[in-house]
């Protein structure tokens, strides 16, 4: 069954607009205690409106600080982020109506229910209670959550079930770019298929751009349409997998991993760098 | 252009009516809140009635009527314009504290929308709890409210909000640029603001170097103008000296506010601070 997300009316050129997003050479330093740290080190990726993009990378790769500029909370250095050919800097609010992002880490209220999170969600943009009520019932009923949860506390709610509710909220404000920071990261494995699933799903059904970070191989190539492999902040190799497998002569993206960055994922799985 | 305000005025309003259900399912806390609200202001009062026990003099039942009316018109105006001010410069920290920061930074609401919402769930609250200390202290003390102009209250007590309103937009850029710091600050210049404004006793009691301070602070012209018109039911056109002062506190103190809020939040977003862990 199709889930009926709502659409919102959009300025013509964003109906027309091929990319959905281009990043220029961006490159992101931070300030440490010992010593400058760069993030992300002139990235230029380009994403087509209705792909699914994926970026894998190891932790303290540089793809939540990518993801963070995309999405407004992080200003570049240097280089330019343009989203349906909107500057993230000087056009920002045109940008945040077009975008939604779920991160690792669920960001809700606590304390306040899935539906109470929904429905302030959805005024922040512009959705009616009362649609946005109706909607969340059906999402969250598509995504196995029981009717009567919807009203207790989210604390009391498994991390994995949180997480649905938060891919839920992206969806209910309707994005037309929506970025996805790990979104199965410490899921368990059940909890993680459900999630790929509806992404997958959610796709077909409609016209949402998706960019997506993962360290897990499989997600990359389960759900990606395109993936561009980060390490150290930089961009090492970007194509479909299987265009990836013949460009580095592997079988699996693992090996195209290791032969992009020489390193082992696992290897590469250092704690994440302070950001 | 009505429908952009309309507009604004709901995503506005998604702030207000988040906060009345933080407040529901954080009731406990808000009990708390009331209850110490009422102990003090009560503590205060019964300072009034104590003053000649206090002083080992003879003080007849009027002045001590009116040392008790003094006092807690100075500690429930301050619980009123101190709620503004921790409430609205705790923005930023509550929303880092619940994890929910980067949310709300991102989505599409003007700041100045974001702050106004704030501001009037933070007027909505501060006006309940004024309201419902006066309410619970009325029934340990006596109270004689029989010469007070409550029109002239209102106007300064909103006169106060606003200016209160402005320094508290400022303070919650604090915790924006110094992450762990930044609120202990706020807190700190709220202390000041408390010991230079004359909330417990005249200002010519201070030296004269905090005097000077209290010249620059609106709570000095609020609580001043509140005691004239609910002790000595003084109308607005006598008070207008403790009126325009606050007034151009707050007419100046929002728009800067507003400005460094803003400056400030780029700062944060180009540094990396604008994070749920700080």
């Amino acid at each position: 069954m199709a889930i009926e997300i709502a659409t919102r009316p959009r300025e013509p050129d964003v109906m027309t607009t091929r990319d959905a997003l281009v990043a220029t050479s961006v490159s992101k330093t931070f300030k440490t205690e010992k010593s400058p740290r760069r993030a992300v080190d002139g990235v230029s990726l380009r994403v087509r409106r209705g792909e699914i993009y994926g970026l894998l990378g190891a932790n303290g790769s540089g793809k939540s600080t990518l993801i963070r500029m995309f999405s407004t909370l992080l200003i570049p250095d240097q280089g330019a982020v343009r989203v349906f050919d909107r500057d993230v800097q000087h056009d920002e609010l045109a940008v945040k109506r077009l975008i939604n992002r779920v991160s690792v880490e669920a960001s809700f209220f606590k304390k306040l229910s899935a539906m109470e999170n929904l429905v302030y969600a959805g005024r922040l943009y512009g959705v009616a209670p009362d649609d946005a009520r109706t909607k969340a019932h059906e999402i969250l009923r598509r995504l196995g959550i029981a009717e009567d949860r919807l009203n207790e506390p989210l604390e009391k709610l498994s991390r994995g079930m949180q997480q649905k509710i938060a891919i839920a909220r992206a969806f209910l404000t309707a994005p037309m770019l929506l970025l996805l920071d790990e979104p199965t990261t410490g899921l368990d494995i059940r909890s993680k298929r459900e999630v790929q699933t509806f992404v997958q799903d959610l796709r077909l059904e409609h016209d949402a751009t998706i960019v997506l970070t993962t360290h897990d191989l499989d997600e990359a190539e389960r759900l990606s349409d395109r993936v561009g492999i980060i390490h150290e902040g930089r961009l090492v190799a970007e194509g479909t997998s299987d265009e990836l497998r013949a460009r580095y002569g592997a079988s699996a993206l693992e090996e195209v991993f290791m032969t992009a960055t020489g390193r082992r994922l696992e290897d590469a799985d250092e704690p994440e760098r302070a950001k | 252009m009505i429908a952009q305000v309309n507009g604004q005025i709901g995503l506005a309003y998604a702030f207000v009516e988040r906060e009345i259900a933080l407040s529901k399912r954080y009731w406990a806390w808000e009990i708390v809140w009331l209850v110490y609200g009422v102990v003090t202001s009560l503590s205060v009062a019964y300072i009034g009635l104590a003053a000649p026990a206090i002083s080992g003099g003879q003080v007849d039942e009027a002045a001590i009527s009116r040392f008790v009316l003094y006092l807690l018109v100075g500690t429930i105006a301050w619980r009123f314009l101190g709620i503004i001010f921790e409430n609205i410069g705790e923005v930023i920290a509550w929303e880092r504290w619940e994890g929910t920061i980067e949310y709300t930074f991102m989505s599409p609401v003007p700041r100045l929308t974001h702050l106004l919402g704030m501001c009037a769930a933070t007027l909505v609250r501060a006006l309940a709890f004024s309201i419902a200390i006066l309410g619970c202290v009325t029934l340990f003390v006596p109270v004689d409210l029989s010469h007070a102009n409550v029109i002239s209250a209102v106007v300064l007590l909103a006169v106060g909000a606003l200016a209160f309103i402005g320094l508290g937009i400022a303070s919650a850029a604090f915790p924006l640029m110094w992450t762990e710091k930044g609120l202990q600050m706020a807190y700190i210049v709220q202390a000041i603001v408390l010991l230079v404004s004359g909330v417990y006793y005249p200002v010519s009691v201070l030296p004269a170097w905090m005097q000077v301070l209290s010249t620059i602070s609106p709570a000095t012209y609020v609580i001043r103008g509140m005691r004239s018109a609910l002790m000595d039911g003084a109308d607005l056109p006598s008070l207008w000296p403790e009126v325009w002062p606050a007034l151009v506190v707050g007419v100046l103190s929002i728009p800067l506010g507003l400005r460094l809020f803003v400056a400030v939040e780029r700062y944060a977003k180009k540094t990396g601070r604008l994070k749920r862990s700080g």
